[in-house]
């Protein structure tokens, strides 16, 4: 495998169109966002928050399922193929951006709302919780050892934090069941939407998918191209110390 | 007939290695004890309140159970990666999933001595009252508690084993995955404890989370830890 192969393949026609679609989509959230949508009626300019917040935590959610879908098909396919790797390495990068900036927007937009910037809400909660096992995640790929060696552990780590997820979530709500009649959030899914903000938060959504397909599609190959250095230079290496054994011959 | 040694055997064997060790070298006795003992006090510095440390005792003890069980796991692979003994177990034809019980048991062994030290720090340290009724509930969440923690810490400390700033990296990855245990444990303690107006029947739904955790992490570890740990 030469790196020159992989420079070829850098923007693709698929890359190409789903970058376009992705810088149009965000433009109509920008404007739409920020100036189209009317102001909430409790919460003002505040609610406009509401068109990164969403699409940001779905996108976060995505991507680590993402990341479990090609660990598992990465465990399961006899090649062993590292494409799923490194799909899944990717995935996690650009998740754990994502999700940082759900936490971000979100307890900003707590602060106003709420009056604070964090509340023990299972969702909130298992959030964070994730961000950090996915951080971890992260740095389980930074372990070093063969190609091999790190998708098989990264994949592992990757199922068991799919278990981990679901045990977190559901401990605490268990816990804050005990503790607190009633959520923060639980009154969220009555807000009556005004057609404009519902068409610019759709719109986000597939922004930000957009935005998230395509930084994947573009880490996975730069993933690719260090791999296939770190290969090339294996092999330089190889030759270099083969070249000196048969000179002192 | 098979030359394999069976799963219990392995995990017997190897779990009486690890004890061993540990009865040959005290290093647990020695330093983790005394050093649980200390966040104890620590904690009670921190507080500076009897009415709030009674009231909170039961998630003290799991704290300091969990800071313990960092320092447990490390030095239970210590010892396997020092010289190469876990390669060595490997290529010995031992079953992994052996091993891994093995290991398992014996950290559970030495961190339900642990607890027990903890516990009895808590009723005269922190003045918390343990009534004949708790005692059931107690027993109960302590082991299934401890199951689940020894299965966790086992699974990661064979992933972090050999790998370079494992001292750091094994925090960052266990104690999220343990947080339900942190949770579920220090509810039913409190319930057994009564404190803050708990029940102690409120307690037993925590110990089904716990138990269901043990399982969970239990069967992970069982069929994950042979390609965690191979080179």
């Amino acid at each position: 495998m030469n790196v020159q192969t992989f420079n070829a393949r850098v923007a693709t026609p698929t890359t190409r169109l789903v970058g376009a679609m992705a810088i149009a989509s965000m433009a109509w959230v920008v404007l739409g966002g920020l100036f189209v949508t009317p102001k909430d009626v409790d919460q003002g300019d505040a609610v406009r928050i509401m068109y990164v917040h969403v699409p940001t935590a779905w996108v976060a959610y995505l991507a680590f399922i993402v990341t479990a879908v090609a660990s598992a098909c990465w465990l399961l396919s006899r090649k062993h193929s590292m494409g799923f790797d490194r799909v899944a390495g990717a995935s996690a990068e650009v998740g754990v951006i994502f999700m940082a900036m759900t936490l971000l927007s979100g307890s900003l937009w707590g602060r106003i709302t709420w009056g604070a910037f964090w509340a023990w809400d299972p969702r909130l909660t298992t959030t964070a919780f994730l961000l950090v096992t996915y951080i971890g995640y992260l740095a389980v790929r930074g372990l070093g050892g063969s190609l091999e060696q790190r998708a098989r552990r990264s994949a592992v780590i990757a199922l068991l934090a799919v278990l981990e997820i679901p045990l977190v979530h559901f401990s605490v709500l268990l816990w804050r069941s005990l503790h607190q009649n009633a959520s923060v959030l639980s009154g969220d899914g009555d807000i009556k939407m005004d057609g404009s903000m519902l068409t610019t938060l759709l719109v986000g959504v597939i922004g930000f998918t957009c935005t998230f397909a395509w930084l994947v599609m573009h880490r996975q190959r730069v993933l690719a191209m260090q791999d296939a250095m770190e290969m090339t230079q294996l092999d330089a290496a190889l030759r270099e110390r083969a070249n000196e054994s048969s000179r002192l011959k | 007939m098979s030359t394999q040694l069976s799963l219990g055997r392995v995990a017997r064997a190897v779990a009486a290695k690890d004890l061993r060790i540990e009865m040959r070298s005290r290093v647990v006795i020695n330093q983790v004890f005394p050093f649980a003992g200390l966040v104890m006090v620590m904690f009670a510095f921190a507080l500076d309140n009897d009415d709030v440390l009674t009231r909170v005792a039961g998630g003290l003890v799991w704290l300091a159970t969990l800071f313990s069980l960092i320092i447990i796991i490390q030095r239970s692979f210590a010892v396997d990666t020092a010289d190469g003994a876990l390669e060595a177990q490997r290529v010995a034809g031992l079953d992994p999933a052996g091993i891994f019980i093995g290991k398992a048991l014996a950290v559970m062994m030495q961190l339900v001595t642990l607890e027990v030290v903890l516990f009895l720090a808590a009723i005269v340290l922190y003045r918390v009252q343990l009534q004949s009724d708790g005692v059931v509930l107690l027993v109960t969440c302590v082991i299934s508690a401890t199951a689940g923690l020894s299965f966790v810490g086992t699974l990661y400390g064979g992933l972090t084993a050999g790998a370079r700033g494992r001292e750091t990296l094994l925090p960052l990855l266990m104690l999220p995955v343990v947080a339900p245990v942190l949770i579920g444990a220090t509810r039913a303690t409190e319930s057994a404890f009564m404190s803050g107006g708990a029940a102690v029947s409120d307690g037993w739904p925590w110990v089904g989370v716990l138990v269901v955790f043990a399982a969970v992490f239990g069967l992970g570890g069982i069929l994950s830890f042979g390609s965690l740990i191979e080179e």
